[in-house]
């Protein structure tokens, strides 16, 4: 929702960015305020996931200029980890295998680092496994999960539905999302977003990344942003995914192309 | 200016040195005593077998990537004896494991120490102690196993026996199942010296026990233990065996297991290699019997300029022969992984399955490691995989975990504890798993 004067939790001015010398992130301009969802929107190949990886603080993004504040802080110049312990959570488009990790462990170590970062006292395990009983509700996840190593042999949905698992424990200030729909079916879709939905408040917010409508139709987003190489090139209410449904990109593509 | 040698002459004058060393460790080995006549005689013989032998070089085929000449510049002497000072017995039983508290051997230096070890309550039919103590009749009984197995005359295996005094006996009853996992702790406490530790297991038909094999130190100078563990299985009898290396980072440490299969037994071996300047073990696993299966797991961690290599011979005689083999390293630093799996499928062992796989994780850019399967089958209807991957902690991986707020430091151990953790799962006792932290 958007709320008149609520904090400004992210702000992204001029951002650029290369991969190997390549310039992906061509001047990246996005603010985004306490209780409000954004999405954004664009094809293949855009640079969406770079841009939630560069804010994630991914070493293998090389940031080449511009500006990124997060709750007044610069985020560029905080190391990934200080990012999350911080607020920043990013679902990732294709969630990593950690053969020998037990999600359970790996959760609670996550989980107390934050704790940590906050000043509070870490969860021994026995509280720790009763706040995890409770948030596996919110994705509807079995618990034999938790004892399986992260990720490891989880079909594609399990895995999205994972990272929301773990979106709900550190309950984060910025949630970024990227193509947590992609893959899943309709049920688990609802499950999903329907998750998603109870973890946004008024002093959070949402940067939905994705490819289809569909997942609009549940979480409804605030504005939807169009991005095309390297650059957001529209931005809108969520009409807007409406209307690229229906007509693709082209004709924003061709529309950018005049300008 | 230097005066030029001949080529031939340099050989000639490394391989005199060579030469007197294995004399050197022959000599040394012989001082150790003993009075029964029959020990004696294989001692003599196995001295004979290595007087036979030279000391191996990088230019011996087994030996190519595992260089032994920091070895031959230390003077090593006889052990100083069994003694653990008493200010160090306190250290010496954080090596005890609560599972086997009252089934331990300890060897100090290769000496049986009583007073250390612990032996109540243990199952009628469970023959354990010192060789020397053992009635006349089990003795006897003895002779027939020990020092016999393929590639007894082996230089070091033969050095080893050669200075035969005494040994750690386990030998399990026809069908009886010891379930208390039996504890064989080796400590090293001289230095300079040559250790040579030396166990026999004997599991008759349709037994079945668990072996813990611990090789530890409180000692920080320079030794060399050589050590010799001897395992025969009766048909579909069944041994755990686990077998942990922590020297100290001066010692040098050469372990021999030889294994002989009975039909439809089965053996799972878990070895650890964390300790030593320079450490080899050679598994040799020899099934005699149809439908014998075979499970190895392998992990060795390396920091610094240790080198571990981990040479293995499996050989399958029989027809419906299973082996499964995974041998993983860590090597970081300017350390040097080695590892050379032989497994051997003649033509009778048709409708045989063995599987090998060896995983190396390298964890900085001067860390080496050099790996050579070898199978050598001519049976046609068998099944038979083998891979080896060498890589890195990868960079996703890492994120991946600092994007959930832990510390890159922090991730980077989570994630080599991975990688270790399929071995060390292997271990059966909890409390020996807890010790290995990586
Ligand atoms: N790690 C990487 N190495 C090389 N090229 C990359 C890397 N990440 C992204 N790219 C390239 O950057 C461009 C944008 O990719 P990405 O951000 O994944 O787009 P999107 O998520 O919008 O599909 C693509 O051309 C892609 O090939
Ligand atoms: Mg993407």
């Amino acid at each position: 929702m958007v709320i008149g004067n609520s904090d400004v939790i992210l702000s992204v001015k001029d951002l650029t960015a290369n991969v190997d010398e390549t310039p992906i992130l061509k001047g990246i301009n996005l603010e985004i305020k306490a209780g409000e969802i954004h999405a954004i929107m664009g094809p293949n190949g855009s640079g969406k996931s770079t841009l939630s990886k560069v804010l994630a603080g991914h070493p293998a993004y090389e940031v080449t200029g511009g500006e990124v504040s997060y709750l007044g802080q610069n985020l560029l110049d905080m190391e990934p980890e200080d990012r999350a312990r911080s607020g920043v959570f990013l679902a990732f488009q294709y969630p990593l295998e950690i053969p020998g990790v037990s999600n359970l462990d790996f959760l609670r170590v996550a989980y107390n680092s934050k704790r940590k970062h906050e000043g509070l006292e870490e969860l021994d395990a026995f509280d720790f496994d009763d706040l995890v009983q409770e948030k596996l509700g919110i994705v509807k996840m079995d618990a034999a999960f938790l004892n399986r190593s992260v990720n490891e042999g989880f079909s594609g949905g399990e895995k999205k539905r994972n990272e929301i698992l773990q979106m709900a424990i550190l309950e984060p200030k910025l949630g970024i999302l990227d193509e947590t729909d992609s893959g899943l079916d309709i049920d688990a879709l609802r499950i999903v977003a329907n998750g998603v939905n109870q973890l946004a408040h008024s002093n959070n917010a949402m940067l939905v990344i994705t490819h289809y409508q569909r997942l609009l139709e549940y979480i409804i987003p605030d504005y939807v942003h169009v991005m095309a190489n390297g650059r957001i090139i529209r931005t809108g209410g969520k009409e807007l995914a409406l209307e690229l449904e229906e007509r693709g990109y082209d004709w924003l593509l061709e529309a950018e192309a005049v300008v | 200016m230097s005066i030029p040698s001949t080529s031939v002459s340099v050989t000639s004058s490394a391989a005199q040195t060579r030469a007197a060393y294995l004399s050197h460790l022959l000599a040394l080995a012989q001082r150790s005593e003993t009075t029964l006549p029959w020990l004696r005689e294989l001692r003599d013989h196995a001295a004979v077998r290595v007087q036979e032998q030279t000391f191996p070089s990088t230019r011996d085929e087994e030996w190519r990537f595992t260089d032994l000449s920091d070895l031959l510049a230390v003077e090593l002497a006889e052990v100083g004896g069994a003694e653990v000072q008493a200010a160090k017995l306190a250290e010496l039983a954080k090596f005890y494991l609560p599972e086997a508290d009252q089934s331990r051997l300890v060897f100090v230096n290769g000496i049986y120490a009583p007073q250390l070890s612990s032996l109540h309550h243990l199952p009628e039919g469970l023959t354990i102690g010192n060789l020397v103590n053992l009635p006349e009749a089990a003795q006897q009984h003895l002779q027939t196993y020990l020092a016999k197995q393929t590639g007894a005359e082996e230089v070091f295996t033969a050095l080893n026996t050669s200075g035969l005094s005494d040994a750690a006996v386990v030998q399990v009853r026809k069908n009886l199942v010891v379930e208390t996992p039996i504890h064989l702790l080796f400590v090293s406490t001289s230095s300079p010296a040559l250790i040579q530790p030396r166990a026999l297991v004997i599991a008759e038909p349709n037994s079945a026990l668990t072996i813990i094999e611990d090789h530890v130190t409180l000692n920080e100078g320079v030794y060399f233990t050589n050590s010799v563990t001897e395992i025969w299985l009766g048909d579909n009898a069944q041994a755990n065996h686990t077998r942990v290396q922590r020297d100290n980072l001066a010692a040098f440490h050469i372990g021999k297991t030889a294994v002989s299969q009975a039909r439809t037994s089965r053996y799972t071996c878990t070895v650890v290699n964390l300790g030593a300047k320079l450490a080899r073990h050679h598994l040799g696993i020899h099934q005699t019997g149809e439908q014998t299966e075979t499970t190895l797991n392998g992990l060795t961690v390396l920091h610094g300029e240790q080198v571990g290599d981990t040479h293995s011979t499996i050989a399958l005689t029989k027809p419906y022969g299973t082996t499964r083999q995974i041998q993983k390293n860590i090597v970081d630093d300017r350390a040097h992984a080695v590892f050379n799996g032989k497994v051997f499928v003649p033509k009778e062992a048709q409708l045989t399955d063995a599987g090998q796989l060896n995983r190396n994780l390298l964890l900085s850019s001067k860390a080496r490691v050099d790996t050579k399967p070898q199978l050598e089958i001519v049976a046609d209807n068998v099944k038979c995989t083998h891979g080896a991957t060498v890589g890195q902690l990868e960079t996703d991986e890492v994120f991946y975990l600092q994007s959930r707020g832990i510390d890159a430091d922090s991730a980077r151990k989570l994630l080599v504890h991975a990688f270790a953790y399929e071995v060390i799962e292997s271990i059966p006792l909890a409390s020996l798993r807890q010790h290995i932290q990586l």
